[in-house]
């Protein structure tokens, strides 16, 4: 039954979408300035001529970060660090949560509390720092991925949905024989798998695009992570990095147009991954909101 | 040799309960040990703002000076000034990017093409994903004097070009648009969720009665989406002081310091890399008891207002 509508609504219907629609021009307009710089001439950045479509088409930009050596190095440590990273938090997950989802384990609550309390009252960041390098973490890979190994949060998270598996499919299990470790990964995990592949790419993003884990530990150029490259790229301008790209190219290089080419090549696994993420994290979003 | 009687005799449900599950607990182990590394030992480590940190004595041995860090702190020149730069910014994220997901939510759910609306969402959501270096790049980018394209549409219609990142007066301007842009359509997904979980029943109701769409925005959706709201807000201002170390120091430099140095950026500057371990923890822990006596409060006041709170 469609209800006429009032003029009124015709008007607010409109706007609504105008509205909408300009709210997703504001977001795409800046990347297709950066995607258009980056792909842009010189001359045409020099004289401000680009605004959202490349003038003087050409790849150089791209060729000079192809061949920066540093820049590979800085990738290689973050994918390092996401698939160490990532493989470590969520054995620390599944493992922490699934003997907590057992309604008759003893001191669970206990347990529970002792990992809460630590979700309310965090510690500040020098205290933090000092433990991390008291026990040798600073300027290793590892300063990134063993301080951030679990996210209380998504361990409450794993945790509702192991309580809702039923126990009797454990209980069948261990009648035939079955071990606690193989139970966790071959009934649990895999009866999980929804919220298995949403925390994999909370924890993957998170190691992707943090840099504040890397500015704190991490002070050796060749240790440096993807963004805390960028971060030196961007806003510092580091002349010494801008100038090695340079150096390896043959012609006469923007440092803008360099600048952008990097970090599009940066976003590159992100907008790859997105179609297929933006399912699971909206999953994951929810759980967490009802979590909270 | 009582004890350990005990612990053997059958009679002794706890222990047998434990020895039956012991890989259960075995599993417990590194997650315990994690957080005790680092949740609490830092934590219990916060004692140094009460001492005289001393590289060789470490955490423990160093000299007990009680609040000196603290007068030192409050006595700072600059103290009022990062405390001002870290309410205002924190204000101006209450009023004005944490409304945008919630409008946002409530424009979305007034959409009748359903096509149209998962594309507004795929394209809002995506800036969340992208990090805080990043954005930082486009806004640099999009802002720069030289070749940025907000510059260009300044110069077009004639007006002097500005330098946005160094001008104290858009500091706070940058960031409260910059986090509206990037988490504006993610934080929607909450408002989206509790707006999906009001029962289409109450509206055929209002429908029957004669309630126009606008009429059913206030007596129904509003109402429905104000349970989430509230608990979004205490929770925003239980973090009053936190504002995101990534997103402002990516955006900091000496030049927009007046406006936007905050209590975070400079514990950063003066903790890791001058090494004043004692006076940046101090800091920490006062962040920490005014966010928690903030979030006390708003919680009587919510609790008293609409008779909800989160304890």
């Amino acid at each position: 039954m469609q209800i006429r509508r009032s003029l009124g609504e015709k008007i607010f219907d409109a706007a609504n979408v105008i509205i909408l629609a300009l709210a997703c021009v504001t977001v795409i307009i800046p990347i297709l300035h950066v995607i258009a710089s980056s792909l842009s001439s010189t001359n045409a950045l020099i004289h401000a001529k680009v605004s959202i479509w490349p003038v003087d088409f050409n790849w150089s930009n791209y060729e000079a970060v192809m061949k920066n050596k540093t820049f590979w190095r800085s990738f290689s440590i973050s994918i390092f660090v996401v698939v160490v990273g990532t493989l470590i938090n969520m054995l620390m997950t599944i493992f922490t949560a699934y003997p907590l989802s057992k309604s008759y384990l003893r001191g669970k609550n206990a347990i529970l509390i002792y990992i809460v309390f630590t979700m309310i009252f965090y510690p500040p960041m020098i205290p933090v720092y000092l433990v991390v390098k008291d026990i040798g973490l600073i300027n290793t890979v590892w300063a990134m991925i063993i301080p951030v190994a679990l996210s209380q949060f998504n361990l409450l998270i794993c945790l509702t949905f192991f309580r809702s598996l039923p126990e009797e499919l454990f209980e069948a299990a261990r009648v035939d024989g079955m071990g606690e470790m193989r139970m966790v990964m071959q009934i649990a995990v895999p009866l999980s798998k929804p919220i298995m592949m949403t925390l994999g790419l909370f924890y993957a993003v998170f190691h992707w695009n943090s840099y504040a884990t890397a500015l704190l530990y991490i002070t050796k150029t060749h240790l440096k992570p993807l963004q805390l490259y960028l971060y030196n790229l961007v806003a510092k301008s580091d002349m010494n990095d801008m100038l090695a790209i340079a150096a390896e190219s043959t012609t006469q290089l923007n440092p803008q147009g360099l600048q952008m080419a990097t970090i599009m090549v940066a976003t590159v696994p992100i907008v790859i991954i997105y179609p297929f993420i933006q399912k699971h994290f909206i999953k994951g979003a929810l759980i967490g909101s009802v979590k909270e | 040799m009582e004890q350990i009687d005990k612990k053997h005799s059958p009679g002794f449900p706890l222990l047998k309960s434990v020895l039956k599950h012991r890989i259960l607990y075995a599993m417990l182990i590194p997650g315990i040990v994690y957080l005790f590394i680092f949740k609490y030992i830092p934590l219990f480590g916060s004692v140094i703002a009460f001492k005289d940190y001393n590289i060789y004595k470490g955490i423990w041995a160093s000299d007990w000076v009680g609040f000196k860090y603290f007068y030192q702190f409050f006595n700072y020149p600059q103290f009022t000034r990062l405390l001002w730069n870290t309410l205002a910014i924190s204000f101006y994220q209450t009023i004005f990017a944490f409304p945008a997901p919630i409008i946002l939510a409530l424009l979305l759910n007034e959409l009748r093409n359903a096509a149209f609306k998962r594309s507004v969402q795929t394209i809002l959501y995506l800036p969340h994903f992208l990090s805080w270096v990043i954005i930082g790049g486009l806004g640099y980018m999009l802002m720069s004097p030289q070749v940025g394209l907000i510059n260009q549409w300044i110069a077009a219609f004639g007006f002097e070009k500005i330098h946005f990142l160094q001008e104290p007066g858009y500091f706070r301007s940058i960031i409260i648009t910059s986090g509206i842009w990037k988490e504006m359509g993610w934080n929607a997904i909450i408002f989206l969720a509790a707006l999906a979980g009001i029962s289409p029943s109450l509206y055929e109701a209002a429908k029957i009665d004669g309630a126009g769409r606008w009429k059913q925005f206030l007596h129904i959706t509003m109402p429905g989406i104000l349970p989430a709201v509230m608990l979004l807000l205490l929770l925003k201002i239980g973090h009053t002081l936190d504002l995101g170390f990534e997103q402002i120091y990516i955006f900091l430099n000496p030049i927009t310091y007046a406006t936007g140095d905050v209590l975070d950026t400079y514990s950063y500057r003066e903790g890791i890399i001058q090494g004043k371990y004692s006076m940046t923890t101090a800091i920490g822990l006062f962040k920490a008891v005014v966010g928690f006596l903030l979030l006390l409060m708003a919680n009587r006041a919510s609790k008293s207002l609409t008779g909800q709170g989160i304890f």
